[in-house]
This record gives structure tokens, sequence and C-alpha cells, in this order.
């Protein structure tokens, strides 16, 4: 895994547009933006680090906390909300204490609510680490977390 | 330069002369017309790797070589039929391409093995391509007779799912480029405007603004550099047309780029897309090294003495980018909010230098205006808005998909023809047009042709093209609920119309379709002061918003009060929701036959509304219930329903 120091290397030039590809490389690399990074970001860019950290807040690519082992994306575009998207937000939420952003306080699962993916025949979508479930209900849910589980305590 | 290359670039600077028979022939398999090996293609966008194109993918290839077949397996993007995704299509030599929808991976050896016994396996067949030199399968519809396609006109999206995406060869092959070369040679910066002007494109992201009109205020402001940007920052929940161009045909939108930056005198253009969109990313970044490795970007494009460079940019992910202010503050590192108009971002935009900002699709337009001229175009749709419009379609229709129509082509073609109608059994409630800006439109007002003045005569707004379809077992309180809810998440919180007008709005539809806790406070007052304030605010937020995402943010909740009165009373008055899709508003039941009495959802209750005695069914108190549903959840007998 490359260091900031590293990503800050392929900006040589210090311009304000070269904040956001910055924070995205940064985002890529690590998957969240730690804040020693937002220092050394705004360090590099001359640029208060109140700045740097008001901009990555405003946008919602980017997350302050490690992604956890099993990412969860749900789509929440207009036809998967139809189909009760909003549903599988709350259980998810329900059952890992977790809203959109955040991560499992042991790591292990973080939910991302996506504005929509696309594949509005299949809604409500769900995605674990690039797999995708389609057209699943709550009580699904809680078994696609349970097998998440399970495959994690055992390895 | 590879001699195909050559080949081509030589062909599209040629005005259609005669070819001589090798011509023609090399022509014809650099365009797949013509091959000598069959042609799988499978649509590898994201809504074919959700339906599970990648297991479909593989098991083509292990097929193929399990039976040491020569085959030729390309990527594709969508057609537009997202819900019967997996579609693959197949074309054996000498014969017309047939596409097969639904294809699973188990499904893929049965298909090929029918097909190459000359066997058109049934179920899963779509239709086949019309084409005069290949022969036909006999008893297999065209696909322009099936009702999908064949009340659509596909002009922009013509080649989306048909050729292969990575393939510069095979859409120079199909005329591609030939519009940027006769640009470049022929014209002049102000020919090609007045050229698009004439045409009468306007711009496909909302506004509708005449795109010549825009080129032509930023040409005409001088400045040592000027810009052009492609809006991709497509995200508004339910929309992905943008997506389909870019997945389907990458190449058109780099044509379209590179003319719209000729005609404004820019040699400097960028792509600022949604950072999601990782399959587009991957398809426009393949693209743009293959024409700078053929000389048709970078600089002195074949000898012309005109530069361009295309560089992408992710999108960080704010819906109010999707503004041109807030686009190009966003470019320059700052966040994302937009700014008054005037001054104009033609006049003073990315580095206060004069930049445009083209839509997707209004940029996919331009090969094709330019290529067949702008009579052609005018010709396509109703005088004051011609041209074609392409909408996304979802929600509860049969097929949901991209389809592209005449512009002015009415919703009920579009709704009931195209995409079948509701499902069975149901019936069409609403259909809400342009996402978060749009508007809910009624069954009862389905006729009205869809163009950026007719909707306006009705009150209606176009918005991006994203339509969703709802029936009646869907709430329109709880979509327009929904939409307000992104809108006031997306608010950049720059003006306070906007920001603070988008968040009562979501708070007061949040209290009509929740039960609070107790109705003894002043939660009901509170309720019915906001439901009387509802209309007052969103006509404040109108007019006094700095951008369109809180000028537009109110449209869902007007247009349905409007039409949809009697529902958000339902749900004010009597306290529930028609169509039960209000979480909170359900009532909730026990089925005495299920139910063993096991008492666990009585003792998580958390309003103490269920009664009885262990080992016998329990009941619930409806005058106590708050819908919460934690009883359903808790039933290990699914004994809990709602309705």
């Amino acid at each position: 895994m490359a260091c900031i120091d590293e990503i800050l290397g392929r900006f040589p030039q210090i311009k304000r547009n070269a904040l956001i590809p910055l924070l995205q490389a940064v985002q890529d690399e690590f998957g969240y933006i730690s804040e020693e990074s937002i220092e050394k970001i705004g360090a590099h860019l001359s640029l208060p680090t109140s700045k740097v950290y008001g901009l990555a807040t405003f946008y919602n690519q980017f997350t302050f906390s490690p992604r956890g082992v099993y990412h969860i994306t749900i789509c929440n575009g207009s036809s998967c909300h139809l189909e009760g998207s909003g549903e599988l937000v709350k259980e998810i939420g329900k059952l890992l204490e977790i809203g959109d952003g955040e991560t499992t306080r042991d790591g292990l699962f973080s939910l991302e609510v996506q504005s929509c993916i696309g594949a509005c025949g299949a809604a409500p979508v769900m995605a674990v680490n690039g797999t995708y479930y389609a057209g699943i209900t709550v009580r699904e849910v809680r078994e696609i977390i349970k097998n998440y589980r399970e495959d994690a305590s055992r390895s | 330069m590879l001699p195909d290359h050559e080949f081509l670039i030589k062909l599209a600077q040629t005005d259609d002369g005669d070819l001589s028979e090798k011509e023609k022939d090399r022509l014809a398999f650099l365009g797949r017309e013509r091959l000598d090996r069959p042609l799988v293609m499978v649509n590898s966008s994201t809504s074919g790797l959700v339906a599970g194109a990648r297991e479909t993918w593989e098991a083509i290839e292990n097929y193929a070589r399990e039976r040491s077949l020569e085959i030729e397996l390309r990527e594709t993007g969508s057609i537009g039929l997202i819900s019967e995704e997996p579609v693959i299509s197949v074309q054996i030599p000498g014969r017309t391409r047939v596409f097969f929808r639904k294809v699973t991976a188990e499904k893929v050896a049965v298909l090929l093995d029918d097909l190459f016994h000359d066997v058109i396996s049934d179920p899963l067949v779509i239709g086949q391509i019309r084409h005069e030199q290949q022969e036909s399968w006999s008893d297999l519809p065209y696909l322009d007779q099936i009702p999908f396609f064949s009340k659509q006109l596909r002009i922009v999206m013509g080649s989306c799912g048909i050729i292969d995406p990575f393939s510069l060869e095979e859409y120079m092959a199909r005329g591609g480029y030939r519009a940027f070369l006769r640009v470049i040679r022929y014209h002049t910066f102000r020919e090609v405007c007045e050229i698009v002007n004439e045409s009468g494109l306007r711009g496909r992201s909302g506004g509708g603004f005449p795109t010549g009109e825009k080129w032509k205020v930023a040409l005409d402001t001088p400045s040592d550099q000027k810009y052009l940007i492609c809006n991709a920052e497509e995200s508004d929940p339910g929309a992905f047309m943008d997506r389909t161009l870019m997945e389907g045909d990458p190449y058109r939108l780099l044509e379209g780029i590179s003319i719209a930056a000729y005609a404004i005198g820019s040699n400097r253009a960028y792509i600022y897309i949604r950072s999601e969109y990782n399959d587009s990313v991957r398809r426009i970044n393949h693209a743009i090294q293959q024409l700078r490795k053929v000389g048709l970007l970078g600089d002195n494009i074949l000898d012309s003495g005109y530069n361009l460079q295309i560089s992408l940019r992710k999108g960080p992910g704010a819906f109010v980018c999707g503004e041109e202010t807030a686009l190009i503050a966003s470019l320059e590192g700052r966040r994302g909010m937009p700014s008054s108009k005037p001054p104009y971002p033609a006049v003073t935009g990315y580095l206060n230098r004069p930049t445009v900002v083209n839509n997707v699709e209004t940029l996919c337009n331009l090969p094709g205006i330019i290529r067949d001229g702008p009579g052609w175009f005018r010709e396509l749709g109703p005088e004051d808005c011609p041209g074609t419009k392409i909408f996304s379609i979802s929600g509860r229709v049969r097929i949901t998909g991209v389809v592209e129509v005449p512009m002015g082509t009415n919703l009920n073609t579009i709704v009931n023809g195209i995409s079948g109608g509701v499902k069975k059994g149901r019936k069409l409630k609403a259909v809400h047009v342009g996402g978060p800006a749009g508007c809910m439109i009624p069954r009862k007002l389905l006729d009205i042709p869809v163009s950026y003045e007719d909707l306006k005569k009705e009150g209606f707004v176009m918005g991006s093209g994203g339509i969703v379809v709802m029936d009646d077992k869907s709430c329109v309180v709880d979509m327009v609920r929904f939409f307000t809810d992104y809108s006031d998440k997306q608010s950049c919180g720059k003006c306070i119309p906007c920001r603070e007008g988008t968040r009562r709005m979501a708070e007061i539809l949040e209290g009509i379709t929740r039960k609070p806790p107790d109705e003894e406070k002043d939660t009901s007052l509170e309720r019915f002061r906001g439901v009387m304030q509802l209309e007052n605010l969103a006509a404040v937020m109108k007019d006094t918003s700095l951008c369109g995402l809180g000028q537009n943010a109110a449209n869902p909740l007007l247009s349905s009060l409007k039409y949809f009165r009697q529902e958000y009373e339902e749900h004010i008055f009597d306290r529930r929701c028609p169509s039960n899709t209000c979480g909170e508003l359900r009532s909730w039941f026990i089925d005495s036959d299920l139910c063993t009495g096991c008492s666990i959802c009585a003792r998580r209750c958390p309003a103490d509304a269920i009664i009885g005695t262990p080992r016998h069914p329990y009941f619930i108190v409806q005058e106590k219930c708050t819908g919460c549903g934690i009883c359903y959840d808790v039933c290990k007998f699914t004994a809990v329903y709602y309705k």
C-alpha cells in the first residue's frame, strides 16, 4: 500500500484544482480519509486543514472511517425506493447499528447508500464487495448479513 | 498507427466517393457487418453485471473452449432493455444478428448448441436486426417490429448495445468521426455554431437552452483559453441515460465533445463524470487513449493545425454539481456551490475563462447533426424543439429501460406503448418525470406531448429525463417525501430558501408519513400547521432560491398536491396510507393460526400494544399500536402481517 507522501508526489503542482483529485486518490488507496492525510494534503497545497476538511465533508464520495471488511452498498434510486430500499437501509441500521457512510465497531461491515446504480429492472439492489443481490427483501438481507458474519468468524 | 486506422481515417476524410470492392469488403469486416467467425456480444454494462453478465461471459468462454470453437467474444453496452438483462447477441457469419434476453450462465450451452444447429431457442429470443446483405432467420421478428423498439426512434442511441465500445475501428467503419473531420477541414468555428444553431438543438439536461446560442457567447468572448466541459454528473436518482450512452458508445460522446470544443475555439475539454460510474470511466479512458494513438486527439490533429486535449475528472459526488456554476466550482477544487448568473460561464467560467458546459446527450447529438445536416435534424421533432430525447423508464412497468423517442411523443406512448404499461392486474396511478426537480403527472394527463414547451404549459417541467412509473400499490406522498429528502440532503447550503426550505419541507412530509409515539403533545397541531404552510413555503423557495435545485425542489410536492390531494388528506386526517407503503402508518395484525403464543412480540412491543396469554395466539390493540413493525421483525413464525 502506498503511503500518503507517495500519493502527494503524484501531484507536484501546488494548485487548488488538484485538491479533489488528491483526496480521491487517497480515498481510493486507503478506502477512507484519515486525519493525518487531511493535514498532509493541507500542508502540501498550502491550504488550511479546515478548508480541506470542509471540502471533503461537502462531497458524498469521501468517508472518514475505514471501510469494513464487507462493504455494503444499497441503491437508493427512485425505482429501488419504490420497491423498498429504504426498508433495507433501516434493517441494516437495526442489525448493524450503522448508517450511511459508517462502519461497525468491529470493522466488519460498512454501509454506503448510493443514489442510483442504474439497474432498475432488478430493484431493490444491494451489493456487498461488488457482489450484487437483486430484488431482495428485508428477510433476505438478514440472511445475507448472517452468512457474511459466519464467513468472517470461520476465517 | 495500424493500417486499419489509416484506411478508416482516409475514408472518413473523403466524401462518400466510390469504393472499390476490396475497400467495401474491408469496411464491412471492420464494421462487423461481415464476419469470418461467429460473434457473441455480451452486455457488460452495469445493468448487465447486476443481472449476472460476468457469469454469462465466463460460461460462453468455457463453452467455446470445451468445444474448441473459434468464436469472437466481445463486450457491448446496453440495448436499453434493462429488465431483460443479461442480454447477449449472436451473429453467425452471413446471417443477421440475433438478440437474446435473460441469458444467465446455465442457459448458455443450450442456447448456443441450438443456434449453431440453426435452431433458435424461443423463450429467450428478442429479435434480429434488419440487414440487407445478411440472410435473415425465418419466423423471427425484426427488432423494429417489437413494440419496445418499433415506437422508438433510435438515433443517438442507435449503436448502443450493437457495437463494441472498445473498438474505434467499428465506430469509424459505421461512419464515426466523419463529422469531426469534416468540421476541422471545411468549417470555421463560427460556421459550426451556425449549423448547430440552425438545427435548433437545445440542451438536454433539463433547462433546454439553445446550444448554438451558448456556444456563440463563448466564441465571441475574447480569451487566451476557453474550456468545454461535458457534464456527466448524472446523480438524479432513477436516471441512467447518460450512463447508457457512455457505456454503449463512448466514441460518439468524444466526437461530440471534439466538435463542440472546436466550435467555441477551445483546445481543452473536460469530462466531469460521476465517480460511481466506473464502467463508463473505463470505456472513456480507453477511448481517449485510442484516439490519441491514431492522432484524432492531441496536437495538430491530422495536420489541421487544431489541437485538442480531453481529460476525465471524477466528480466527488454532489447532486448540485449538475448545475453548471457548481460544477465549475468543483473542478476548481472548491465546494460545489452555485453562484448567481450572470455572469454566465460562457463569459467567465472555469478559471475565469469562457466555459461551455454541455450535457452528455446534447453532445452525442452533434455528430449526427453535422453528418446529416441541420435540415435532417429539424424534421425529427416539433418545430420549437427538434430532435429526439432519451428517457430512462423505471418503477412499476413491465419493461424498465432506456428509450429514445422524438421530442413531443406523449407519455402514453412511452409508458404504455414502449414499456408495456404497468404489471398485470395493477392500475397506473401516476408518472413521475424528471427526478427530484420533476413533476408527478396523473394518469388523465398522460397524453400531453413531452417537450419543454408543452410540459411548461401544463405547469410541469422536463427535468433530466428519468421517468418513474407508479401503480396503485405505490404511495405518492412517500415518493414525494423521498425526492424532497434527497433535495434536502443534496442542498449545498449556500442560500437560505433552499437550505432551510428543503429541510422544513422534508420534516413536514416526514410528519405526515409517520406516527408519533404519542399524539398528546403538540405534534398533531404542528403537523396541521406544517401542512397548511407547505404550499406557501414551496412558493417562496421557487421564487427566491439561487439555483435550479432550490427552485425546483418543490415541484414534486406542488404537482402532486394539485392532482393527488386526496391521498395527502388520507395520510393527514385518517392517518393511513392507502397503498400501505408508509411503514409507520400500516395496521399490524397477528395471524391466530400461525401464532404459537411465544410472547416475544408482546415483550418487545415498545407501546405495550400486544396482549395475550402465553401459548395462545396474541392480539394487537390497534389504538395503542404505533406501527413501528418490531413485532413483525421479531416474530419467528411469520405470524405478524400488515394491511
